[in-house]
């Protein structure tokens, strides 16, 4: 069997953040009763118009700047035709040809050895979203709720011949996207109610060939592990119809995430068959450059850019500054904790930690912990300080996380004060006394077994002695032997 | 260029129109007479002629991003010919796994 290698298409859609729809003022909103948020123009009733949306245009405008695209200053809308009833109007007004919002963009991803790739964006474009179809079991026809008709949808296209080269960079694609997509504010990135959605058109071909295979689009796909795994089968799926004879079939496949297979969903209409042309209802988008300068000075910095600055600003590893940088919020947390701590190390390192695993358990985001930044990085302080250890730490920011108080507070109330030398020289005394073998091992030459008197010691302690002194009267204690 | 019966059956597998062969045929051959009307278009030179979108050289009208109230879902579901008051929805021909 030849070696296969397999490349990915993707195609995502978010549903953007807007209050009312993209031609009406319907509001935009996830769930609800059916057909609550309709009106004349999203049901297609006769002699209603469609009127933009500015802030639709400005989210995909702002999309298209932070993915390196040239904007059109020149944008058409197109009707997209076809039979099916979830758009009232018989058409989805979409942007077909070469004159979408944006044009020839490219992001950046990081792979987990830590090289970068880019991936090639051909085109940004806005759309409708379509209305539900409910499919109840039995009834033998199905009900259309129309509360998504026309929501604004934004539509990203990678572009071909495709960059990505593996399901784990799809997913690392969909990834950063939501995060770009996240931090603009244009979409709340949640797959999950499918308001940001990743349609992989994998294809595989025998290592060496110079055509690319015939691809499947994958739908369903409603988490990031999903479209790595649903590319990992589909692929798989494909070598096998390949090597037994057989040729891939282009289609929509639906991804089932429990049985973990992808199954051949409705056949769709080919391109020409959308019977695309102008959409007579809309004048086409002029753009303003002065605007758009605008626009591309007030864009945030963007994950990839945060991400460099912290790991310059504040000396953090790739890993740290990858995973803090997620959400635009956790930054914003660990850059106010990170304020007048000399360690900002050990504030990412409690973050990540501690505090994202109590954050964890609760359900919640690592900056909506009942922990504030400035109480964390009082924590943090204590330590470097001296005034607590690490190991006292780790209880202290329990009971911070519980009960909302401050570290100093939570040491004084549960008398974490760390123990003076005097303590813990008796401590010392104690444990060497206890432990002669030990202690014999020691002066015999054996160094490494000190390690077994500190942690006792620690023990002793309660973890309040610093390891410092421990280590400190322990050798002036060997020494007086 | 002249549509094939293949293709009408195609387009019309896609509208779930079920088609006798007669009537195959006869849509075919009109079909095939509309796309010779339009087919004279092609007749024109267009070389330096810019794709027209829109005849009207306006600004497009854009809108604040304001919401407003919408229909009530009793007016909304009495423009439907078959409703499913219980779902709250307009009734469709069911598609998947047809």
């Amino acid at each position: 069997m030849p070696l296969y290698e397999t490349h990915v298409g993707m195609e995502c859609h978010a549903e953007l953040l807007t209050e009312s729809k993209m031609f009406c003022g319907c509001r935009n909103e996830f769930g609800g009763e059916p057909n609550t948020r309709t009106c004349p123009v999203c049901l297609g009733l006769p002699g209603s118009l469609p009127v933009f949306n500015k802030k639709a245009i400005e989210h995909v405008v702002r999309t298209a700047l932070a993915l390196n695209c040239t904007i059109s200053l020149h944008s058409v809308f197109h009707r997209k035709n076809y039979f099916y009833p979830d758009l009232p109007k018989g058409y989805q007004i979409s942007q077909y040809g070469n004159t979408p919002i944006g044009v020839n963009g490219w992001l950046e991803i990081e792979k987990p050895d830590g090289t970068t790739k880019k991936i090639h964006i051909t085109r940004v474009h806005l759309e409708e979203d379509t209305g539900k179809l409910i499919h109840s079991d039995g009834a033998g026809y199905s009900v259309v709720d129309y509360n998504r008709s026309s929501v604004p949808l934004m539509e990203i296209v990678t572009a071909f011949p495709p960059d990505i080269e593996s399901a784990e960079e799809a997913r690392l694609y969909a990834e950063t996207l939501r995060s770009i997509l996240i931090y603009l504010g244009v979409s709340d990135g949640k797959m999950e109610q499918g308001s940001l959605r990743a349609e992989p058109n994998p294809s595989v071909r025998p290592v060496g060939s110079d055509t690319f295979g015939t691809k499947t689009e994958l739908k369903n796909l409603n988490s990031f592990r999903s479209v790595q795994r649903g590319i990992e089968y589909e692929a798989q799926r494909q070598i096998e119809v390949i090597e037994s004879g057989g040729r891939v079939t282009q289609e929509t496949r639906g991804w089932d995430d429990e049985k973990g297979i992808s199954f051949s969903q409705r056949s769709k209409e080919v391109e020409q068959e959308y019977r695309y042309f102008p959409e007579p209802d809309l004048i086409p988008l002029e753009f303003d450059p002065e605007w758009l300068e605008s626009l591309r000075a007030e864009l945030p910095e963007l994950p990839n850019a945060k991400k460099r600055r912290l790991m310059e600003q504040y000396g953090l590893p790739a890993t740290d500054a990858a995973q803090l940088v997620l959400e635009r919020e956790t930054a914003d947390y660990f850059e106010q904790a990170a304020r007048g701590v000399k360690d900002t190390k050990a504030v990412a390192n409690w973050m990540l930690g501690d505090l994202a695993r109590l954050a964890n358990a609760s359900g919640l985001a690592i900056h909506a912990a009942p922990i504030p930044p400035a109480a964390l990085a009082e924590m943090v302080g204590l330590i470097e300080s001296g005034a607590m250890t690490g190991k006292i730490a780790k209880t202290v920011i329990e009971e911070m996380f519980a009960t909302g108080k401050s570290a100093p507070q939570v040491v004084q109330e549960k008398g974490l004060t760390v123990s003076g030398a005097d303590e813990v020289a008796g401590i010392v005394a104690k444990v060497v006394a206890a432990n002669p073998d030990v202690v014999a091992k020691i002066k015999a030459g054996n160094d490494k077994s000190i390690g077994f008197l500190v942690g006792q010691v620690m023990k002793e302690s309660k973890g309040r002695a610093k390891p410092d002194d421990v280590n400190r009267l322990l050798r002036e204690e060997m020494d007086k032997l | 260029m002249a549509l094939t019966r293949e293709e009408v059956r195609g387009v019309a597998t896609l509208a779930r129109l079920d088609l006798k062969d007669n009537e195959t045929d006869r849509l075919t051959h009109h079909l095939n007479d509309l796309l010779a009307q339009f087919a004279r278009l092609q007749e024109l030179n267009t070389e330096d002629v810019p794709p027209t979108a829109h005849a009207v050289p306006v600004a497009a009208a854009l809108r604040e991003d304001v919401a407003r109230p919408s229909l009530p879902r009793e007016a909304v579901m009495a423009n439907g010919p078959q409703v499913d008051r219980e779902l709250g929805g307009f009734i469709v021909p069911q598609v998947i796994g047809e």
